[in-house]
């Protein structure tokens, strides 16, 4: 196919054009060409050169952690534990009290969260409808979301310091702590779902004399409740593996306490931090062939695998529920 | 000049879905041909083919053959990059580039194809083509404007100089009017008669005294029921198809007894 | 008719209603309060800081003194030089993370969005989402055990052969816990956030304009420059707004992996030349029990706090920009 013969006839006063001079080369063509298939390439590299670290941190940690993790590992704590030395059922500690700590702990930020971070962003929706206050609220929640976990460790922990004393340490100043980072992701992810409930279900609701309290309760809410759950299960998943702000907050301890109020608690994350910094023990001779050296690293990859399963399952909850009730929108 | 177009036993599939059955068609070059028909009887779908911008769609595909002065668009080695250049797109409602001026969105083609024009032949192509598209006195003093700051009717004829400014041989005109007030409607339409001179035209539309104004010839197409393939029913020049139609189905249609 | 049944039913009625009126207000109440909770406890979190870190301006002077040449290892006694310091560390890493994550992530946005079939784009969408479900400590740990180790000859080569643009200049850190390594563990872990935020606005970009560039003859590439990327541009800068102020944050995989050290440096590759603010309070805190020792580290988690609030509002500020 040739390309333009110019013979375009002429339009009253405008210039004549020459089109042979915007005519296209084959070089340039050809090199356009290479261009489009190297900027593919790079592309689809991109996604490759991601997966990387991804495969990589799943690997080595699946296989560091699936040496030491067994239901000895699963049931016990790390009390009376020794060096590298077998405990006598036989394993080497584990992480039953940071378990513990960590559902209580991400319970108590759930309690606290979900209500606020929902109610907030049902009067976003539902009340405020773009106002002053709202624009500033909904500002704020995003320059919320982006609060460094630290800072909101150090926060709890001033809060709990001014109230309590100095020196105050305990499961429900972590949950304070996690809820800061929560909140922001409970009344986004919400405000997109009550966003997408079709107004006419509102006005039908109302047209049937209901109040504006239960058409949201009964009508709007039930609607986007699933996405709700499914957004409140990712932003569990979020702030389950924060480390720094537990470890301000929440503190450590080798046995299991149950106890939300009162005094430190251990979790998943600041064990496997903890193990991670011991690194080794040393074994001395008279110790025997059961001492383990390095068994404070194993025990922080198996942690670590225990803390991942957690996350991608709370995830998979999270995105089958997603799935299941999505909301047919149009693209 | 325009060139001719000849379409083959064109069957136009969306996945497995064949949405338009055994075309065959041959559109002069230098004229204006419409296409009718009621909705989703594929009349876009076809024009979409003419370009080949109907496989931009996942799994959009074609079977059969477009010649544009004989040559198979869906040759083996023809790129459909090539293919686009040659022939020009005009589509439903006005598309110019928001973040380029009224300048920029003319020259958007040209500066695909070459990048070594010198600033005075971009300015006589800009006055040219907007000339061209009847624009060049609205919007002579404005042009590093940008292009979405122009009325609806004035972005579709902005459109137009976009395409027209590459030099297609053909341009394609998707519905071009159906988001335009009847006054740029007209503007449009008297533009539509003056490029035709330079271009073979081919016109989608839903407006029927549109086309018996603007179309020397009129392909109408139809469907028998939804979910069925539509088809080419009944194609002839303007003059019959409006006037003495020899097709009943066209008929019903033209006389507003259906669709 | 009226008996007195039907009024008590009437009344009761009305009073059904009232309390459905009640309710209506009680609950529009909550939900004002929440809001406005919002604005509380963002002032609370600046308040209680504030408190907290007083001492530093008003209490003793020469304590807050030692404590910085303590911590700094005696580069220096001044709060606010230490501070200095420690901003250029966190904005060096997060900067580094930020240009090595940016086209990254703006290539996976890509491709899930306008290169790969649409089945395998959700999918591709979950596994990105994965990588920032990991939690940090778990990069911290695979960033030391395995990364560190790994990248070791890396950095040797690049060392060897780009020692003259000072910024690669050796000797490398070894093991590898340099400012380089970190970079890398962060950049991987904001690309999810940039990734997702850019991706939604790509998929976005109108139909009509794509078209209008593949009509004129453009390529797919010519297609992304000519409608995508334009259309984008303002969503993908808040992504990257989004990213670095998460990098800018980010804790316990800089305090895990970074052999830190309080120069002003941008010698890469080298041990003990930067430290960021977040792995310092977080290196301290355990010990930290004197009220002078937390008020600086608090001071400084303040300083953070406004440095992550200002990226953050200006993301939110071109987001809005753009919406508008």
């Amino acid at each position: 196919m040739s390309a333009a013969t110019n013979s375009s006839s002429q339009i009253e006063g405008a210039p004549n054009i020459d089109f042979s001079k915007f005519e296209t080369t084959r070089s340039h063509n050809a090199a356009r060409q290479r261009k489009d298939r190297v900027m593919t390439v790079l592309i689809a590299l991109a996604f490759v050169v991601a997966l990387i670290p991804l495969i990589s941190v799943l690997l080595t940690t699946i296989a560091g952690g699936i040496k030491r993790l067994n239901f000895d590992f699963l049931s016990h704590n790390m009390q009376g534990v020794f060096g590298g030395k077998p405990t006598p059922s036989g394993g080497y500690g584990g992480v039953l009290h940071a378990i513990i700590g960590t559902l209580e702990i991400t319970g108590g930020a759930m309690i606290i969260s979900i209500p606020i971070g929902l109610m907030c962003s049902v009067y976003l929706v539902e009340y405020a409808r773009g106002g002053r206050l709202a624009h500033t609220v909904s500002l704020l929640v995003d320059v919320m979301s982006g609060i460094p976990s630290i800072v909101a460790g150090l926060f709890a922990y001033s809060l709990f310091t001014i109230l309590g004393g100095p020196g105050t340490i305990n499961g429900f100043e972590g949950s304070v702590a996690l809820s800061l980072l929560m909140i922001p992701t409970v009344v986004k992810t919400s405000e997109e779902m009550l966003k997408i409930v079709p107004n006419d279900l509102r006005e039908a609701s109302y047209a049937l004399g209901v109040t504006k309290q239960r058409t949201i309760t009964k009508v709007v809410l039930r609607t986007a409740l699933p996405g709700i759950v499914s957004g409140a299960i990712l932003a569990i998943a979020r702030v389950i593996g924060e480390t720094a702000p537990l470890l301000m907050t929440a503190g450590f301890i080798l046995n299991t306490n149950v106890n939300l109020f009162n005094g430190p608690m251990a979790t998943l994350p600041v064990y496997v931090f903890k193990e991670f910094s011991d690194q080794t023990v040393t074994c001395p001779a008279a110790a025997g062939a059961g001492c383990v050296e390095d068994i404070p690293t194993e025990r922080a990859w198996a942690a670590a695998l225990v803390l991942i399963i957690i996350v991608l399952v709370l995830n998979l909850i999270g995105r089958l529920i997603e799935k299941m009730f999505a909301v047919k929108t149009e693209r | 000049m325009g060139q001719r177009i000849d379409v083959n036993h064109l069957n136009i599939y969306y996945g497995d879905f064949l949405a338009v059955e055994d075309v065959n068609l041959h559109i002069e070059p230098n004229k204006v041909t419409a296409f009718i028909g009621p909705s989703g009887c594929g009349k876009s779908t076809v024009l979409r083919t003419l370009d080949r911008m109907h496989e931009i769609i996942p799994g959009a595909h074609v079977k059969g053959e477009v010649l544009l002065e004989g040559n198979n668009l869906y040759g083996k080695d023809v790129d459909p990059v090539s293919v686009r250049r040659q022939v020009g797109m005009v589509f439903q409602r006005p598309n110019p580039f928001p973040t380029m001026s009224i300048r920029e969105n003319v020259l958007a083609g040209v500066r695909l194809n070459n990048r070594k024009i010198s600033k005075s032949d971009e300015d006589d192509l800009v006055e040219w083509a907007l000339r061209g598209a009847n624009l060049w006195q609205e919007v002579k003093d404005r042009l590093d404007n940008p292009g979405i700051g122009l009325s609806g009717g004035q972005q579709q004829r902005l459109c137009i100089a976009r395409a027209v400014a590459v030099h297609p041989q053909v341009l394609l005109m998707d519905e071009p009017c159906s988001a335009l007030d009847p006054i740029s409607t007209l503007a449009v339409e008297d533009l539509i008669n003056e490029l035709k001179g330079d271009y073979t035209i081919v016109i989608v539309t839903h407006n029927m005294q549109q086309a018996a104004r603007i179309a020397d010839f009129t392909g109408f197409f139809n469907l028998k029921a939804v979910g069925q393939p539509g088809h080419l029913e009944y194609f002839a020049d303007t003059n019959t198809m409006f006037n003495n139609p020899q097709n009943d189905e066209a008929e019903r249609y033209i006389s507003g007894r259906f669709g | 008719m009226s008996t007195p049944q039907s009024k008590a039913a009437a009344a009761a009625e009305i009073d059904h209603a009232a309390s459905g009126k009640n309710a209506d207000k009680v609950f529009k109440g909550i939900a004002y309060g929440c809001g406005i909770l919002i604005l509380f406890t963002l002032a609370a979190v600046l308040i209680f800081l504030l408190i907290e870190a007083w001492p530093l301006f008003g209490g003793d002077q020469a304590a807050v003194g030692d404590r910085v040449q303590a911590y700094s290892q005696s580069t220096t006694s001044n709060f606010w030089v230490f501070v200095g310091i420690l901003i250029f560390g966190t904005v060096l890493v997060s900067a580094l993370a930020l240009i090595i994550a940016f086209f990254i992530a703006l290539g996976i946005a890509l491709f899930i969005s306008h290169y790969a079939p649409k089945k395998l784009a959700t999918g591709l969408s979950y596994v990105v989402d994965l990588l920032a479900a990991i939690p940090s400590v778990i990069y911290g740990l695979w960033g030391f055990l395995v990364l560190v180790p790994a990248i070791q000859p890396v950095w040797d080569w690049v060392a060897k052969y780009f020692y003259w643009t000072y910024i690669f200049s050796g000797p490398v850190a070894n093991p590898a816990r340099s400012v380089a390594t970190v970079a890398i563990v962060l950049a991987v872990m904001i690309l999810p956030i940039i990734t997702s935020v850019s991706r939604d606005i790509f998929i976005q970009t109108p139909r009509l304009q794509q078209e209008a560039a593949l009509a004129l003859g453009a390529t797919k590439w010519e297609m992304i420059k000519l409608a995508v990327i334009p259309f984008g541009k303002s969503g993908v800068i808040s992504a990257a707004m989004l990213g670095l102020g998460r990098a800018l944050g980010e804790t316990m995989a800089v305090k895990m992996i970074l052999d830190g050290g309080y120069e002003i440096s941008v010698r890469l590759l080298q041990a003990h030349q930067n430290q960021t603010i977040a792995a310092q309070i977080a290196a301290n805190y355990n010990e930290a029990t004197d009220t002078t020792s937390v008020a600086i580290l608090i001071g400084a988690g303040l300083v953070l706090f406004l440095l992550t609030f200002v990226v953050n509002f200006f993301a939110r500020k071109i987001t809005e920009k753009a919406n508008a």
